[in-house]
């Protein structure tokens, strides 16, 4: 075995144009980020836009991780397409190591794809199935060139063991349709990795998976993210695993976020009522579960196309208050250090002499009894 | 059966020495290779299982839903004290299947027909199977679509203009109408977003308090599977390696399989280190003679590698050397 780890390939092939960063700043800072797609009537004639990401704000700093939290339609598929660069944002800037996303171009566009490992859901419908993991893995070093044979070989290698598939000899020549889920999308962390990159996007990376896979694969994600230094976006909506992988987490809620915190604080102290909806929603194992009902909010998500004027979970809110929530647009008020919520329960002016916040919070997580 | 005040337990699915194998090109595939479990009445059973182990194909097996290629479809399922599978499979389908046992499939929200106004669909098991006529059927889906929590104007409406949680209503709603004294479901919350999911299983929990029906619920999801059971059946493999109460089962798996699969549930409320298994579960065409867990068990010993014989705990049971 060579010594060769999986540093970032050579410099001089991968930008022309290394800008000088300053090694403090975030690596990836999302910037009033708007993403909206034109609905068209007849082909031609604007009908309205279909507001998927309206105004989101975050910094991703080096070797963090950050969970998004949220439901299918909220927009955190494409949050992170922008992020990945596939898609172009309506308004707003996603800056990585300082540069405009959206501005790169030829060389430098290759240069920051090669930055960005993207981990997708689906690990089958990710792999192209005529290939080998050899030659999966080879493609990108290829396209990125990495031209000596023996350097590619080593650094295939290297990343396999990385993902805990040793000895790689074994593994190299099988195509995916001979791995299980759990080795494909071990697969799909290898290639992600293999141009060493700076930040990974994580699409729900596990959720197809069976729960005793599932372990297996964060626990190798996190020793990656670790090891590397990496900064991950893990997306996906199951509040249960964010505690074992990222640090920080935002919750979103059509197109918004509704609440950004210290994952502790988020699963410990939650303060806006949509994130506690998705807490009375979620479970551990207990046979109790079976005795309580548990409070959902009625109704569904809204339209992207119309979305509610004011705060967004209005409708649905048992703590709406007439005349503010379905008006104003909430306020970010910092409840606790880092800890960010938008909703009006937590201004100081509106609440008058009531308590801040949602009241009986306990009960409302725990649900009712049957 | 008895409960813990002392009232006899009337079990209302009897299932023994149950198998379903398949022929596929590579071989004979075990799929149901042996199960035994009983249902009592008016109380739900989760079967838990990763895929792969089996679970949907002991729900087709127990509905008859059997596929062609079907090798070996034998063993005892009484349902209410009479043995279903003495019948053919017309007289199935006739008195048994939707008349007192129907089912809510995988991906259940796909299942409706997209050229059908859901009220049709919803209504004809109580045409074809209780011979209602079709405005009797649709008054019935009506009552039934109150119960689930279906707006009444939606019987008029095409799959497509429902949400996928009211497509999953509305199919639960089909498998109620015929008031039938076992639903099985099978995953029927994995396709769906968490609000929905704990609305769906809401639902559930308040049906089976407010009707006589039992339930069957397969799924690989655990804590999911916390908010409805009163038993758990944990299958591996093809077979059942363990039944218990859901208090008992949760607070201590008894199997080493059961006690793994429970270390690998995330928390919320964090705490101890996750853990997972290592290793395949074994090939069902040619499944290991003894224990099929033994290749990845950590507790292994000598005695592993004879097949175990059920071991009884009090109400509980497991096949696993270790509780000799």
């Amino acid at each position: 075995m060579t010594s060769t780890t999986l540093g970032p390939i050579p410099v001089a092939l991968a930008s022309p144009s290394i800008p000088v960063v300053d090694p403090d700043a975030p690596l990836l800072s999302v910037r009033d980020l708007r993403v909206w797609y034109e609905l068209k009537r007849w082909g031609f004639a604007h009908a309205g836009d279909v507001r998927a990401v309206d105004g989101v704000s975050f910094d991703v700093a080096r070797g963090e991780s950050l969970a998004v939290v949220g439901e299918s339609g909220c927009g955190k598929s494409s949050l992170m397409k922008a992020i990945l660069g596939l898609n172009t944002p309506t308004a707003g800037q996603i800056l990585f190591d300082g540069r405009d996303v959206s501005a790169l171009r030829k060389g430098d566009l290759k240069w920051f794809r090669s930055q960005v490992g993207y981990v997708q859901q689906d690990p089958f419908g990710a792999l192209p199935t005529f290939m080998n993991v050899k030659r999966i893995l080879e493609e990108p070093l290829i396209i990125n060139g990495v031209d000596d044979p023996v350097e590619r070989q080593a650094r295939i290698e290297q990343a396999l063991i990385e993902v805990k598939m040793s000895p790689p000899a074994e593994w190299l020549p099988k195509f995916p349709h001979m791995l299980s889920g759990g080795q494909q999308q071990r697969v799909v962390i290898a290639r992600s990795m293999i141009l060493g990159p700076k930040l990974l996007v994580a699409d729900e990376p596990v959720s197809m998976l069976d729960a005793s896979v599932r372990v297996e694969i964060l626990k190798i994600l996190r020793k990656l993210q670790e090891e590397h230094n990496l900064a991950v976006v893990y997306i996906t909506h199951d509040l249960s695993t964010v505690r074992y992988f990222s640090e920080h987490i935002f919750v979103m809620y059509a197109g918004r976020i509704a609440e950004m915190a210290k994952v502790d604080d988020i699963l410990d102290d939650a303060s806006h009522p949509y994130t506690l909806a998705l807490l009375s929603a979620s479970s551990d194992p207990d046979a109790r579960n079976a005795l309580v009902q548990r409070e959902v909010p009625p109704g569904e998500p809204p339209s992207l196309v119309h979305p509610p004027a004011g705060c967004r979970f209005n409708p649905r809110c048992a703590f709406a208050m007439e005349g503010v929530c379905d008006e104003r647009e909430p306020p970010t008020v910092e409840i606790k250090d880092e800890h960010l919520v938008h909703c009006w329960l937590y201004d100081k002016e509106v609440m008058g002499d009531r308590p801040l916040g949602v009241p009986a919070r306990k009960e409302l997580v725990d649900g009712k009894p049957l | 059966m008895t409960t813990t005040n002392g009232a006899v337990r009337e079990p209302l699915l009897e299932i023994e020495a149950l198998q379903l194998h398949f022929k596929t090109r590579s071989g004979i595939v075990q799929a149901v290779d042996g199960v035994d479990f009983q249902l009592p009445r008016n109380e739900a059973t989760v079967i838990i299982g990763e895929s792969g182990c089996g679970k949907s194909s002991l729900a087709k097996a127990i509905l008859r839903l059997l596929p062609r290629n079907v090798h070996d479809f034998s063993g005892r399922v009484e349902l209410g004290g009479e043995d279903v599978m003495l019948l053919n499979d017309e007289e199935y389908r006739r008195h048994v299947r939707w008349k007192r046992i129907s089912m809510v499939p995988q991906a259940a929200m796909n299942a409706l027909n997209p050229v059908l106004r859901v009220g049709e669909q919803v209504a004809e098991p109580a045409v074809v199977h209780l011979g209602l006529s079709k405005d009797e059927g649709l008054q019935r889906a009506l009552e039934t679509f109150a119960q689930v929590g279906v707006p009444a104007d939606f019987l008029h409406r095409y799959a497509f203009e429902l949400s996928g949680g009211m497509r999953q209503r509305a199919i639960i709603a089909m498998a109620l109408l015929t008031d039938p004294d076992l639903v099985v479901l099978d995953e029927p919350t994995s396709a769906l977003d968490v609000l929905t999911q704990a609305n769906i299983m809401n639902l559930l929990k308040r049906v089976k308090k407010e009707s006589n029906t039992s339930f069957i619920l397969i799924t690989h999801d655990i804590a999911t599977s916390s908010e409805l059971a009163d038993n758990v059946a944990v299958m591996y493999a093809g077979q059942i390696v363990e039944v218990g109460d859901a208090a008992s089962f949760f607070e201590e798996p008894l199997h080493p399989y059961s006690q793994k699969l429970m270390a690998s549930v995330p928390r919320l409320s964090g705490g101890d280190e996750l853990e997972f298994i290592t290793g395949q579960p074994p090939s069902l065409i040619n499944p290991p003679t003894g224990c099929r867990f033994a290749e990845r068990c950590p507790a292994r010993f000598d005695k592993c590698d004879q097949e175990p014989p059920i071991f009884y705990k009090g109400e509980r049971w497991v096949k696993c050397w270790l509780h000799e």
